[in-house]
């Protein structure tokens, strides 16, 4: 025996179908509880209507299995795969493409993507091919996240790479005008992911990993976390509300992630998650 | 900032009693539209042809729906972001069309097409498909079938919430509530 653990592709397969489905229709508790606190101290009628809607959209959608938005979204599939894990019984990307294959065309949910990108644009019927960032870390689990990524939130990402002396400044300027220009295109109240440092690439992704965090917990970096707050509370001070319609709720949370970065550079990514913050995973 | 019931189709009567910010219910027939029927539709007037319904009066609805489900109607049914359609909308006003749904804010070539053909854009809640979907009690698909979620659908709704967004005297909910909630002094801190 050479101490590796078996996981059976089958097994992953259906795990990934099932956390597409689940991921659709069951708005995380996270989720719900700010947008329950965002309904109680936001301060316009309209603002709160428009809350209520959406407050009452995810009991729907819980009760009754539907999904909690049109835009079911690329399927984006966080993998961490212990190192001492042996994937068997066939090829792990081809499963994940078929989990995400099946748990959409079975679950109802919708085909939203094209191939042939720059012409034709031909979809492709079943939500495939996911987009897959995988991780190797120490132990024996197999971890999957699923995260529905809508596109009219997606659309409104934005990268930059300023001069290392813009520093909090030239970010919280950039986050701002990124927010303010989005309108309510990317459905606010938004949580807005900030990856910094890294190469381009790397801030991109970290962006989105931000938006995986629970709503609201800090970082555990204090410094960042601080700046966490900072620019909440600007994002906030922008008026945009929920739908854009006006209020005091434009961001639910700003989560930042950082990394070391070259001596001359200041790579900034911010990636907006709408109010419908679909995430689901299991460790297997 | 009413609460009004409205019947397509609409007239000038009915547009010009609608105000930005207004709670509006729908009652009746809309249709669906988005990206790729919209192309459809201004190659059908460049050439002269006939669009596939006749839109005068009518209000199209900016929705991709997800399949439905043995038994339902429709599936989850809420706007899609209205600035993609934008270079398509000011041909269909001219052509009569007078009510819009969507999500999001409109480009000021839209806003003043608006005002100009007397039509109203209003806005449904993004994200909120599922409650959207229970007021709409029918569903079938008049025109570009192969077009799947993207097909032209004629929709019976009922209460069908929507928010009055741009109205025909040119004022803009989104531009009056950032207005008014904008806290100047913490943006500048």
């Amino acid at each position: 025996m050479s101490g590796l653990r078996e996981i059976d592709v089958g097994q992953i397969q259906q795990t990934v179908a099932r956390l597409c489905q689940e991921a659709a229709t069951l708005l995380p508790d996270d989720v719900l509880q700010a947008l329950r606190k965002a309904r109680e101290t936001e301060e316009s009628p309209l603002a709160r209507k428009v809350l209520d809607q959406i407050l009452r959209n995810a009991e729907l959608a819980g009760e009754n299995l539907l999904p909690l938005c049109q835009d079911t979204g690329t399927a984006v599939v966080f993998l961490e795969i212990g190192q001492d894990v042996h994937v068997i019984g066939g090829d792990l990307n081809e499963a994940i493409k078929r989990g995400v294959g099946r748990g959409y065309t079975e679950g109802y949910l919708r085909a939203s993507i094209a191939d042939k990108p720059f012409s034709a644009r031909i979809n492709t019927k079943d939500n495939t091919p996911p987009v897959v960032h995988t991780e190797i870390v120490p132990g024996d689990r197999l971890h999957i996240k699923v995260l529905p990524k809508g596109g009219g939130c997606e659309n409104m990402t934005r990268f930059t790479i300023m001069l290392p002396g813009e520093g909090k400044k030239g970010i919280t300027d950039f986050v701002l005008r990124t927010v303010e220009e989005s309108g309510g295109n990317p459905c606010p109240p938004v949580i807005v992911g900030v990856g910094i440092g890294g190469t381009a690439e790397t801030a991109m992704l970290l962006a989105k990993k931000a938006i995986t965090r629970r709503v609201g917990q800090p970082h555990a970096d204090s410094e960042t976390a601080e700046f966490e707050q900072e620019l909440l509370e600007k994002v906030n001070a922008l008026g945009l509300g929920p739908q854009a319609v006006g209020g005091r709720t434009t961001a639910l949370a700003v989560h930042i992630e950082t990394h070391p970065t070259h001596i001359t550079s200041l790579p900034v990514a911010v990636n907006l998650q709408c109010h419908s913050a679909r995430l689901k995973e299991a460790v297997l | 900032m009413a609460e009004l019931n409205v019947t397509p189709p609409l007239t000038d009567d009915i547009v010009e009693k609608l105000r930005a910010g207004d709670d509006v219910h729908l009652t009746g027939v809309i249709y669906t539209a988005r990206d790729a029927a919209h192309r459809r539709m201004i190659e059908a007037l460049e050439k002269g042809q006939p669009l596939p319904f006749d839109v005068r009066g009518q209000v199209i609805y900016y929705v991709g729906p997800t399949p439905p489900k043995p038994g339902q109607v429709i599936g989850s049914a809420g706007p899609t972001t209205a600035m993609r359609l934008d270079r398509y909308t000011p041909a269909l006003l001219a052509a009569g069309l007078k009510g819009i749904i969507g999500k999001g804010g409109r480009g000021p070539a839209v806003r003043q097409a608006l005002q100009e053909h007397k039509a109203v854009y209003f806005i449904a809640v993004g994200g909120a498909g599922a409650l959207l979907s229970r007021h709409i009690k029918k569903a079938e698909v008049v025109a570009y079938e192969d077009l799947g979620t993207e097909a032209i659908r004629r929709l019976e709704v009922e209460d069908f919430p929507v928010i009055v967004c741009n109205d025909v005297y040119g004022a803009d909910l989104l531009e009056q509530g950032k207005a008014q909630w904008r806290r100047a002094e913490v943006l500048q801190g």
